[in-house]
């Protein structure tokens, strides 16, 4: 375990890029999830504004 | 052949319901190549011979860079359809891919940055791989920044269209970068006529990454663009049906 984690010695550089990568993974399904939310929402006011009920 | 599958792709309720429905099929087989190229990068592939266990990251750099460079010219393609045809789902297209490809542009260029370090001795250099892909990064937020600042959403379109059509030329720029100017980057290894020159024991990994991120990609895409679909629809009565389902 050790020796993996060690990553022969670059450690410093192998892992900050993992660590990068997979936060902009995550940070996409987020941010993806958010804008579709966003979306939604501002359709519910536009008929709201209408007098319509959703 | 008739062209309905055409024209039902550029109807907003269709697709709309359609992105719904076709999410998981590729998110889950996304997490599953995700997840095995991971265990064999970093577990399985025997380290490299000049590099050690440095060259593990290729296995988060190439996916990330493979994703810059295929959902911009996605984005392009979708913005030349909707200018050409006025479609307004190719825009909305468009408009999903820009966070997207933009955030993985940055992961590439950082990866890229701490795969440098160890190999070149440094962060970075003014190299031509490297400057046209900051260069890609600037196009992606200049699209997503004159979205921001054009309020009429069909406005936005065609104009930000444009500048994703003209900007495509940096992408066979950054392709062949390594093969037209001497560069510190190294040729493709895997993207290449002949067969790739790695070992399959480190390919294969490589493989199922990129595939993975190809459809965690569509996912996203899929996600966005019902996001995008339902803001350019003004009137239609089935945007009650989308909220509130």
């Amino acid at each position: 375990m050790r020796q993996f984690l060690d990553m022969g010695g670059y450690a410093a550089f192998v892992w900050p890029a993992y660590l990068v990568t997979l936060t902009v993974v995550v940070l996409n399904i987020v941010w993806a999830r958010r804008a579709l939310e966003r979306s939604r929402a501002a359709a519910r006011r536009r008929l709201d504004a209408r007098g319509e009920q959703p | 052949m008739t062209w309905t599958w055409f024209h039902r792709l550029a109807s907003p309720p269709y697709v709309y319901a359609l992105a719904a429905r076709l999410t998981p099929w590729f998110a889950w087989p996304a997490a599953l190549l995700i997840v095995a190229g991971l265990w064999g990068g970093l577990v399985l592939a025997p380290p490299d011979y000049q590099q050690g266990d440095g060259f593990r990251i290729i296995y988060v750099h190439a996916p990330s860079a493979w994703m810059s460079l295929m959902v911009y010219t996605t984005m392009a393609v979708a913005a030349a359809v909707g200018l050409i045809w006025r479609i307004k789902v190719a825009h909305a297209v468009a408009a999903s891919c820009a966070p997207i490809g933009a955030s993985f542009t940055f992961a590439a260029l950082v990866t890229g940055a701490l795969w440098g370090e160890p190999m070149w001795g440094t962060y970075w250099e003014w190299d031509p791989r490297l400057t046209s892909e900051l260069i890609l990064l600037f196009l992606y937020l200049g699209y997503m920044g004159l979205r921001a600042g054009i309020e009429d959403t069909q406005r936005a379109d065609r104009a930000s269209a444009l500048l994703a059509v003209v900007g495509v030329v940096n992408v066979p720029i950054i392709h062949y970068s390594v093969t037209w100017w001497n560069s510190l980057h190294q040729a493709p290894s895997v993207m290449r006529l002949d067969k790739p020159a790695i070992a399959p024991a480190m390919l294969l990994p490589l493989l199922s990454m990129l595939l993975g991120f190809t459809l965690y990609f569509v996912a996203l895409l899929l996600v966005r663009l019902r996001g995008e679909v339902l803001a350019r629809e003004r009137s239609a009565s089935w945007i009650r049906e989308a909220v509130s389902a």
